[in-house]
């Protein structure tokens, strides 16, 4: 979903600018709260591990494909603020240096794929969290069903600002429509990854999940059921 | 990157193999990829408005342009490189944000479910 230069005015670029520029120092104040000195290199591995998982574009049919966009994971994983924050930084290198997403579009880029994608899917992660059974079993599903809304809502909100500053005079409804109707499909590969990737560092690590914090894991109730 | 001075024993082999997990996706696995348009490239084909893209941004001449490196003809071997660049640009730059950010106290303070892990690790 890499927003290249051009498809946005001036005033929109700087907009989206300003509110990631704002996102982003507000993130690495609140990030804080979510690292010390055992996530901070999960973190690392965290932001590497998405870089390598957009890279892999999965065929989605109509000769179109989508990629892992890892805002969801990433929040679930390490944490909103951090996670938010483990995307920006993907963008930064691959604008930087790969020359994917324009420089004058990063900010339009943070906006959609790092915090509405982290935002969002935490947010409907945390809603999920709440109706399913309260363990750390239930954190994959939840996971997945936050990547899941976290794409479509990327692809709205992406709508939303060519709406208001697309350079292109294209009919807002033709592109929500399109926009909306292939990112639910993606949507659906995002949620896969996401809720494999999640139940993989469960079963192995669960005490460094973030989104399993407070949560009984298996451990823990045999642990309790023995000394009953 | 500084792994032994802020990871336990116990965790770094957990994150030794994701970091090969990452490389693996990123120098081999992207071969593999489909190189159909993502969704939003091909929304912008079909609506109209991928001609709005400029042409020519500031950021052409980058090293791995499109996942590629430059001078190195091999597909696999040229998108294999700029994989294996990306992460460890991306491990270099999220880690050592996030080993600033972080708290150094040390009192994690949360997890019921951690492993005892001796504290003398490192």
């Amino acid at each position: 979903m890499h927003v290249p230069d051009g498809f946005f005015d001036a005033p929109t670029s700087v907009a989206t600018g300003v509110v990631a520029a704002t996102g982003v120092a507000v993130a690495l104040r609140k990030a804080r709260a979510e690292l010390d000195d055992r996530t901070a290199p999960m973190a690392g591995l965290v932001a590497a591990f998405v870089f390598a998982g957009q890279m892999i574009n999965f065929p989605v049919g109509a000769g179109t494909s989508g990629h892992l966009l890892g805002g969801a994971l990433a929040a679930v994983l390490v944490g909103p603020w951090t996670g938010a924050l483990c995307i920006s930084v993907v963008l930064l290198v691959q604008a930087l240096f790969m020359a994917d997403g324009g420089l004058t579009a990063l900010g339009t880029n943070i906006t959609l794929m790092a915090l509405v994608g982290a935002f969002v899917g935490y947010a409907v992660f945390r809603l999920v969290l709440v109706v399913l059974p309260r363990r750390v079993g239930s954190v994959p599903a939840a996971a997945a069903v936050g990547a899941l809304v976290s794409v479509p809502a990327a692809a709205a909100f992406f709508t939303l600002l060519f709406a208001v500053g697309g350079t292109a005079e294209v009919a807002t409804g033709k592109v929500l429509a399109a926009m909306l109707g292939w990112h639910v499909v993606i949507g659906v590969g995002e949620a896969l990854i996401t809720g494999l990737v999640v139940s993989a560092v469960v079963a192995s690590r669960p005490d460094l999940v973030h989104g399993a914090r407070g949560l009984a894991g298996r451990t823990t109730l045999v642990t309790a059921a023995a000394r009953a | 990157m500084s792994r032994e001075r802020t990871a336990p024993a116990g965790h770094r082999r957990f994150l030794v193999v994701g970091l090969l997990v990452a490389l693996l996706l990123a120098g081999v696995g992207s071969y593999y990829a489909s190189s159909h348009p993502d969704g939003l490239e091909y929304v912008a084909g079909r609506t109209g408005f991928l001609d709005s893209a400029d042409e020519d941004p500031a950021t052409t001449g980058s090293p791995f342009e499109d996942y590629g490196t430059a001078g190195v003809d091999d597909a696999r071997l040229s998108g294999g490189i700029a994989g294996v660049a990306g992460v460890a640009l991306t491990l270099l730059l999220g880690g050592g944000l996030f080993r600033v950010l972080r708290r150094r106290d040390g009192s994690g303070g949360h997890d019921a479910a951690e492993p005892p892990v001796p504290a003398d690790a490192d």
